[in-house]
């Protein structure tokens, strides 16, 4: 397909889609799609509205503020008890589901994939569920003696029936002496789930960040390094610690996938924060800048390309032994991926993608795909801000459709009309577009499979997506004695 | 590093040399008790064990470890799906609906559709009645439903958002575009009961909607009977429960029949597929009788039925060999007809079955939890296996009646002394429940399978959530066949669990016998 070719389609399946709206929400919608590519200026990518109120009554793939704080920030803290404070829905939908994999004895020193509920009934609703949640820190200390700190997990009730959950904390904490931290990340509060990844960064900021109880003993090495913004999923963290221990470097604290409330209160003390999920923390690391003096660099650990890009990028940081090693790590795994990419390349080649994601992944992917010859051809965020899509811009390969908040009726247009050969979202979309017979992977999840981070994790990467791209199964859709 | 011959994920990934040590350097940073003092881990793990650690765990009173229900308007969600061509429409932010949504999907490998009119703190200030106005209006353009199915979340009922005057307001406001659209709403408070109950307020709301209580009589249909499955995450059961009334009379319907909804064929994506046409909905309530097939996920619905449409309503609960006789005997009562024949052959290949692998599950000792229903039809069919219920945990149990129910089923147990009903209670009171009374074998949903990896008790996968087997749910548990699946299932998680600990060479194999 000519480039020419592609930009028309792309706007046409917009203007097409538009018209089903009713005329506001038609208005509304119409800013936030729109078609971009790496050269000129002012395109999608500049001029997409973006973290703005979802239209109501479509099926937007967007979750909440608690999401934000519970699911994202706080949730893989593996030594704290995070409670869902509230209702009983909210902690059961969102357990056990994001992968965020760590080591430790679960119920006994480790607790993420477990669901702690204050199950509000109406009593507490009606007359105020504080006594209760005093109560329950009390129990959970009793029944969970090597529990680090214990997090209180706001759901949309408690901020509207005023529950000073702050003040419970903040008594709790003089009495038991442990961490007690409560975030009010309501479900209503913002647009999206970022607001909630922001109000959990505050509360590291001003809840943890000043516990200097570890920090005294701690020595420092000129190559302490700490991994911001990296959740595990499916081990990404470890599998990008193993790069950054191999350079010469040290990395004392891991935010937040399999990491300890001791790793959060030390980041300060990195003498560079690597930071990969840049929507989800950036607060906190422009927070240490400013108080702590740490600087700060994002990087791309997707696809061979760009993990070489990021590794110069942070070596260049560091020392000449730093960037030796550096030289020598690349060329080791270079071998390894450059292997990969000839083994999988050639039944790749030439592939199209739309991508529907979070946090950093519609732009971050981009490389990884790229490294297999497979081009993005539309890509957009659920809950990115500006600065989000103008870093996308930088990773746009060809013509490219933006949609900020695509809900489902948009997404299932938009791949009808462009027929991509694969599409890469999350669960909810998964088996909308396997009916249709496309390969489809989650890109949250990374399909139950990963991790997706570094260069060994690029090799399970090339993998899957082969394996999606390749299976015989899509082949059977169609029966024999139906016509095409 | 990764081989390219042989590329491995995560599983065998991290067991590596070189990424066992990147643990092994993690360490020193970390701060849980496993980094810093192993020894204490273990000293802990094993008193979570005793008696006295249960009794502390048993007492709590305040904090919630591990549930085994979820919130009301999940269940209105799939009340909602039963019906043809309709969208269920979530009052309240999109973040409840994005985890309605993955939690149905994650279970059924299927797409849900669900929408939400997003409210936020606008809404919490001003009442979500603008959201509501454009919300009914977008839905409709863009997804042309025959039926919305209004439910809250505990926002809108925390604020108050008066529903059916919002609804009324966003259908005069709609410039038409709502005609003839029936909007029914129901209050699906998080805060209350649990998924079952707003199963029941949205079923109730539909049927209410449809079936308006007018003034004049309403005509009977003598041959007309309703069904309502209940909250049924078993397809296979909706399509076995039809079959079977089938077999008795073409006048038999279903309310709320999910069924097709979450098992479309591939090709083409359906938003909305089956489900009860609105019509066959409409003239519900000149049925002779309606019966429901889960009593205590449609408390509301029943009164509804019995104070507005003046018939017959019956609970049934086919799951398990007498659940099912006293189904199929009603429909036979109902319906004036003798039972068929193909039903009689049924039962019996049924009870064959079951005298063929009684001895795999007589006296052997199960832990199970679930919803009301659910436990109610399985432990039957435990105890008519001459299996022991000897943990039966309901989180959600109903205060009224239930409890009777279940002792009246345990009493035909020989056992019955050594059963207990533990109501109210959580999977974290189960696992001190599982360490110090240990039974040979779990039934229950995902959530098991902590308890499994701690207590080594093998997990039967029977209930919901199921996120980590596939196609479960599109198999039955109601019904003669029904009652084949659990069987089988059943006898040959036992029989697994015999290989497993008679396959040591020259130890124990002299039992791993090739017939059984």
């Amino acid at each position: 397909m000519t480039t020419q070719t592609l930009q028309s389609q792309q706007e046409a399946a917009i203007e097409e889609i538009l018209e089903a709206y009713p005329e506001k929400a038609k208005k509304s919608r119409a800013k936030h799609l729109g078609v971009d590519a790496p050269e000129g200026v002012k395109g999608a990518c500049d001029a997409t509205k973006s973290n703005k109120q979802t239209v109501p009554g479509v099926m937007s793939q967007r979750g909440c503020a608690y999401a934000g704080s519970k699911g994202v920030v706080w949730g893989p803290v593996k030594d704290m008890i995070h409670i869902s404070h509230g209702p009983i829905g909210c902690g059961q939908y969102s357990r056990a589901g994001r992968r965020n994999y760590y080591i430790g004895t679960t119920g006994i020193d480790t607790y993420v994939t477990m669901n702690f509920s204050t199950d509000y009934n109406e009593k507490d609703i009606v007359f105020g569920g504080d006594k209760k949640l005093k109560a329950a820190l009390s129990e959970i200390d009793g029944l969970f003696p090597l529990n680090n700190g214990i997090s209180i997990q706001s759901e949309c009730p408690i901020g509207l029936i005023g529950d000073d959950i702050q003040a419970v904390a903040k008594a709790y904490k003089k009495d038991s002496g442990k961490p007690t931290v409560a975030v009010s990340c309501e479900g209503f509060r913002g647009v999206s789930q970022s607001l909630g990844h922001h109000i959990a960064n505050d509360m590291i900021r001003d809840e943890v960040l000043p516990d200097n109880s570890y920090k005294k003993d701690f020595e420092s090495t000129p190559y302490d390094v700490a991994i911001i913004g990296d959740y595990n999923i499916g081990g990404d963290a470890w599998s990008s610690r193993i790069l950054l221990e191999e350079m010469g470097l040290r990395v004392i604290a891991q935010w937040s996938g399999d990491t300890t409330y001791k790793e959060l209160t030390m980041a300060p003390k990195a003498k560079l924060n690597l930071l990969h999920c840049y929507r989800s923390m950036n607060y906190v690391v422009r927070h240490m800048e400013q108080e702590f003096g740490v600087p700060w660099i994002e990087y791309n650990f997707f696809g061979p390309t760009k993990t070489t890009e990021s590794l110069r990028k942070i070596a260049a940081c560091f020392d000449e032994s730093v960037q030796a090693k550096t030289e020598a790590v690349i060329a080791k795994y270079t071998a390894m991926t450059d292997k990969v990419i000839a083994k999988y390349r050639p039944k790749l080649e030439g592939k199209t993608v739309m991508l529907y994601v979070g946090g950093l992944r519609p732009r971050h992917v981009i490389g990884a795909y790229e490294d297999l010859g497979m081009v993005i051809i539309g890509t957009g965020y659920e809950f990115g801000h500006g600065d989000d899509y103008k870093r996308t811009k930088d990773e746009l390969v060809g013509t490219t459709l933006i949609y900020d908040d695509v809900n489902e009726y948009e997404l299932e247009k938009f791949v009808q009309k462009l027929k991509p050969d694969l599409v890469a979202s999350g669960v909810k979309e998964k088996y909308v577009f396997q009916k249709m017979g496309l390969p489809f992977r989650q890109m949250h999840s990374w399909d139950y499979s990963g991790p997706y981070h570094g260069y060994d994790a690029f090799a399970i990467f090339a993998k899957d997506m082969d394996l999606a791209m390749n299976s015989p199964v899509w082949a059977h859709t169609k029966a024999p004695w139906e016509s095409n | 590093m990764q081989d390219v011959e042989n590329i491995v994920n995560g599983q065998k990934l991290f067991l590596k040399p070189e990424y066992q040590e990147v643990f092994k350097t993690k360490q020193q940073f970390e701060g849980h008790a496993g980094a810093t003092n192993p020894e204490k881990v273990i000293e802990i793990a094993k008193w979570t064990t005793t008696w006295e650690y249960r009794e502390k765990n048993l007492a709590r009173e305040n904090i919630t470890i591990n549930p085994a229900k979820a919130c009301q308007p999940l269940g209105a969600v799939m009340a909602a799906l039963g019906f043809e061509n309709t969208m269920p429409y979530v009052h309240g932010s999109h973040g409840c609906v994005a985890y309605f949504r993955s939690y149905f999907t994650r279970h059924f490998k299927e797409p849900t559709p669900c929408v939400s009119d997003s409210m936020s703190e606008s809404a919490a200030v001003f009442g979500g009645l603008s959201n509501m106005k454009e919300g009914l209006r977008n839905c409709k353009a863009l997804y042309k439903p025959d039926m919305i199915a209004v439910s809250t979340t505990c926002m809108a009922e925390v604020i108050g958002d008066d529903l059916n005057a919002f609804v009324l307001g966003a259908r005069a406001d709609a410039e038409g575009e709502l005609d003839g659209t029936p909007i029914p709403a129901a209050h699906t408070p998080s805060f209350a009961g649990s998924h079952i109950t707003g199963y029941d307020n949205m079923m109730n709301a539909i049927l209410q909607e449809l079936n308006p209580v007018e003034d004049r009589e309403i005509v009977k249909d003598e041959e007309r009977i309703n069904i309502i499955p209940g909250f049924e995450p078993y397809l296979g059961s909706l399509k076995e429960i039809k079959k079977m009334a089938a077999m008795f009379s073409d006048k038999i319907v279903m309310l709320g029949d999910h069924e097709e909804q979450w098992n479309t064929p591939a090709g083409e994506y359906k938003l909305y597929a089956g489900g009860t046409p609105l019509d066959v909905a409409r003239s519900a309530s000149s049925a002779k009788a309606t019966i429901s097939l889960q009593r205590y996920s449609t408390i509301a619905t029943a009164k509804m039925i019995k104070n507005n449409w003046k018939q017959d309503y019956i609970t049934c609960n086919p799951i398990g060999l007498g659940g099912t006789d006293a189904f199929v005997m009603k429909l036979s009562e109902l319906t004036g007809k003798p039972v068929p024949k193909e039903l009689t052959v049924l039962r019996g290949q049924l009870v064959d079955a079951m005298q063929d692998s009684y001895p795999y599950m007589h006296g052997k000792k199960f832990a199970i939890w679930g919803d009301p229903d659910f436990l109610l039809g399985i432990v039957s069919f435990l105890v008519e296996m001459g299996a022991v219920p000897t943990h039966i945990l309901c989180h959600n149990a109903p205060r009224k009646n239930w409890e009777k129910e279940m002792q009246e089923i345990l009493a035909k147990s020989q056992w019955k002394e050594e059963c207990n009903i533990w109501m109210g209670k959580d999977l974290w009171a189960l696992r001190s429940l599982l360490f110090t009374e240990p039974v040979d074998f779990m039934i229950g949903n995902v959530y098991g399978k902590e308890l499994y990896r701690d207590t080594k008790i093998p997990l039967i996968r029977i209930g919901f959530p199921i996120f980590d087997r596939h196609h479960l749910h599109r198999y039955s548990i109601s019904g003669y066949e029904g009652g084949l699946n659990l069987l089988t299932w059943i006898t040959n998680a036992v029989l697994d669990a015999l290989d497993e600990e008679t396959k040591g060479i020259a130890t124990t194999d002299f039992f791993f016998d090739c017939v059984r």
